[in-house]
């Protein structure tokens, strides 16, 4: 098994990780490496479109980190602890063992599905998976796609898939007008994110966005066909080729959990300078609670600085930071779920897609734990990392043990 | 709870739940007290096979016994308990182990097992993947593999048919005379108890001889046909049997999700159950060395358990040298898949008072009190 050796180790190659890297190389002379499971680097908010990166501050960043001689694993998934001081990861060439003295975890967010009637018809997607199916060459010309869910990523996928020759039928947002506009108002806080906003509503200023909406059926034969949406307790039918659902961010908690860092609500928990409960164990981004991208950029210059012990150094950024936890906070609160989805799914809704196991199965449980192991639920391949996040909030049960390996690994690449 | 039940049952492992579906039909007022979830102890832990064993006599008639038992039960046992007559092959891997190969045969056709003896073609055309030279193996076709967590639910959910009561989330500290003391100190009133804890049942019992042994099992992803029967290495009683030394055996087993369950693995003296990656390694290696396409396989969790192990390999079945309202169904080591259904009908045929279709008095508790049963 290859072996590498480093001072500063992490986890995700996205803004995070890539702010931390930066972070450390420009004020220290120690080795870093980032090791990240894509091809390139700029993780799922830059994800690159055919090998090329359109952000330019991403670029910017990229283009510092290579100038800097930060090593880069690529495509590389991190699946187990070898000891306190090394992890292993899965490449196409086999395992790798990484050691390191400190270790910085930026292992962004993942999208959240919740199950309700047809949504595991083909042509049903994540709303960031199919923006990611079309950056590697899906098209959607002429495709008629309704764009379903909450959050702010509804917008930017709608937009894109717009500039890419969709026709956007309609956007349902599951939240209120209210919240949107309350929201809306403390805009102006950010600077930067309402320009990002103004720019977003202009390009989609013909498409239909609906508030207080959500979709509570897909239809189809063998694919979808058409979805049925309600909006302030009216229903209506809407023809479609492609619908792009997702309900928020979950966090990527598992490797924190692996390794045994507290977990709060959801999220890895972390002093002001981002240190996990763990000593030497740092964490950024999504992980200790979806913020966005510039708080994610922010708590990476902390934890480098951190890891580096310039910890006065690091204290400069915690009001710019309070200010974009603020905000953060208020985009959570704006997106937050509403109680009518966990009444969506009926007894035959498939809940867990690895195990195919539906709703009227699980539903008398107490505990993730009893519908694993009487259910299945969430024993498949991706361990739960879909049905757990999804049954969070459909039972309100915690899904917080996970067992090594976090990836589906090779058994030789467990053994060499 | 003011009723007294006739029995109270510590545990809703696969054990305590197939005594209580059997007490229960017999009609004896039963109740279940799980400290956790049900089956969530050694039972979830396990690989859910059911195979006739031959390594004593003692162990050779509860084993086929039960997985007669199992075959009858197997009828009524609904879908999701995958139970599946898959056999079991003993791969046999040098001429070595040619002779190990009659000696099974013979032992198993005197007590009237089927068997067939596999030479190396008949062999590869049962398991495509096994090696190429391995000599030969010997198939016993009748052993199965079950889901044991659901065929756990399935026993209880017959028993509760029957009558019997279930309290999950309910530790029990004590037991005494009229019953037992809750966690929270609630008595429930039984005349007789059964400590079906499996390795907990020591915490009841401090001079109970049971000791952990740790276990790691890995599991792929779904690879439809990869294999097809449980198979086990001719050495594998070497590696169950060792009473010191850490040690693995080839031993995979299909799933009828499609997925291969990979074992096994033997340690004593570890009480913690992080995954131990040197015994993990060997153990996969092993598995490697007899198929070596699993190497390209994907393994989706690797985890640990703990089997209840008797100085004498032995479970214990029926009532405690001491204490006369009290008997033992545990000490299964790692067979408690298999003999849950021979040790609740000979415990159940105990507590009535009546005879049992095989000798039962060879795993009597009262045996842990004897001398030469010091060694550990």
């Amino acid at each position: 098994m290859d072996k590498m050796q480093t001072d500063i180790l992490i986890i995700g190659g996205g803004a995070a990780g890539m702010s931390a890297a930066m972070s450390v190389a420009e004020n220290s002379n120690l080795r870093v490496l980032i090791v990240d499971d894509n091809p390139t680097l700029g993780g799922q908010i830059w994800r690159s479109e055919m090998g090329k990166i359109k952000s330019p501050e991403a670029k910017k960043l990229i283009e510092k980190i290579e100038q800097n001689e930060i090593e880069i694993l690529n495509k590389a998934q991190v699946f187990a602890q070898n000891d306190e001081k090394s992890l292993l990861a899965e490449t196409p060439n086999g395992a790798v063992q990484m050691h390191f003295e400190k270790l910085i975890l930026a292992n962004g967010a993942r999208e959240r599905f919740l199950p309700f009637p047809g949504w595991t018809l083909p042509n049903v997607f994540g709303a960031g998976g199919l923006q990611a199916l079309v950056k590697s060459g899906l098209s959607v010309e002429n495709k008629r796609i309704v764009v379903s869910g909450t959050g702010p990523l509804l917008l930017a996928v709608a937009e894109y898939l717009k500039s890419k020759g969709a026709i956007i039928l309609l956007i349902s947002e599951q939240t209120s007008r209210m919240k949107l506009l309350k929201f809306g108002l403390g805009l102006w806080r950010i600077p930067k994110k309402f320009f990002e906003a103004i720019k977003l509503q202009s390009k989609l200023q013909r498409t239909v966005y609906l508030t207080n909406s959500f979709v509570i059926k897909a239809e189809g034969k063998e694919n979808l066909e058409a979805v049925n949406i309600v909006q302030n307790g009216k229903n209506r039918r809407v023809e479609c080729d492609f619908l792009a659902c997702g309900f928020h961010l979950v966090p990527n908690i598992e490797l924190a959990l692996m390794l045994g860092c507290e977990i709060m609500d959801g999220n890895v928990l972390v002093d002001k300078f981002q240190e996990t409960t763990l000593e030497n164990v740092f964490c950024v981004g999504e992980p200790t609670g979806i913020g966005g991208v510039e708080l994610s950029l922010t708590e990476g210059k902390i934890a480098g600085l951190s890891a580096i012990d310039k910890k006065e150094k690091a204290k400069e950024l915690f009001t710019q930071k309070e200010k974009l936890q603020r905000f953060a906070n208020a985009l959570n609160e704006t997106f937050s779920l509403r109680d009518e989805l966990q009444s969506l799914p009926n007894e035959e809704t498939i809940v867990c897609r690895c195990e195919d196991v539906t709703f009227g199965k699980i539903k008398d449980f107490n505990s993730f734990r009893e519908a694993k192991l009487q259910a299945r639920c969430g024993m498949g391949s991706c361990q739960g990392k879909i049905c757990g996040s999804a049954t969070e909030f459909l039972f309100d049960w915690k899904n917080e043990s996970v067992r090594p390996p976090i990836f589906p690994v090779k058994l030789e690449n467990l053994v060499d | 709870m003011l009723m007294t039940f006739d029995i109270a049952i510590i545990g809703a492992g696969i054990i305590g739940s197939a005594c209580a579906m059997r007490l229960s039909k017999e009609g004896f007022k039963v109740v279940v007290i799980e400290a956790n979830e049900i089956a969530g102890g050694t039972t979830s832990t396990g690989m859910g096979h059911i195979v006739v064993m031959d390594d004593s006599e003692a162990q050779f008639a509860l084993t086929n016994y039960s997985q007669k038992l199992w075959e009858k039960l197997a009828e009524e046992m609904p879908r999701d308990c995958e139970y599946e007559t898959c056999g079991t092959i003993w791969v046999e891997a040098d001429d070595e182990e040619m002779a190990e190969v009659r000696r099974k045969k013979d032992f198993y056709e005197k007590r009237n097992v089927k068997t067939e003896i596999l030479d190396e073609k008949s062999l590869r055309e049962a398991e495509p993947n096994l090696r190429e030279n391995l000599i030969g193996g010997l198939l016993v076709p009748n052993d199965s593999v079950v889901y044991q967590l659901c065929a756990t639910q399935f026993f209880l959910d017959k028993a509760m048919q029957n009558g019997a009561k279930l309290l999950t989330g309910k530790r029990v500290v004590e037991i005494l005379e009229n019953g037992v003391r809750l966690e929270n100190g609630d008595l429930i009133k039984a005349n007789k108890i059964i400590n079906a804890a499996g390795f907990w049942s020591k915490d009841l019992m401090q001079d109970l001889r049971i000791v952990k042994r740790k276990g790691h099992l890995v599991i792929t992803e779904r690879y439809p046909n990869f294999v097809k029967h449980q198979l086990v290495e001719l050495g594998y009683l070497k590696s169950a049997h060792s009473n010191d030394a850490d040690s693995v055996a080839f031993n995979v087993q299909p799933r009828m999700t499609e997925q291969v369950l990979i074992g096994s693995s033997r340690q004593f003296g570890v009480d913690d159950k992080t995954i131990d990656y040197e015994i993990a390694k060997r153990m996969i290696k092993r598995a490697l060395e007899y198929m070596p396409k699993l190497r390209k396989l994907s393994a989706t969790r690797v985890w640990t358990g703990f089997r209840p192990a008797t100085p004498d390999n032995l479970p214990y079945i029926g009532q405690h040298p001491k204490l006369e309202n009290v008997y033992l169904a545990t000490g299964h080591e790692g067979l408690g898949i298999t003999t849950s259904l021979g040790t609740a009908e000979i415990l159940t045929d105990e507590i009535i008072g009546r005879d049992s279709e095989i000798d039962s008095k060879v795993y009597s508790p009262s045996r842990f009190e004897k001398k030469e049963f010091a060694r550990e």
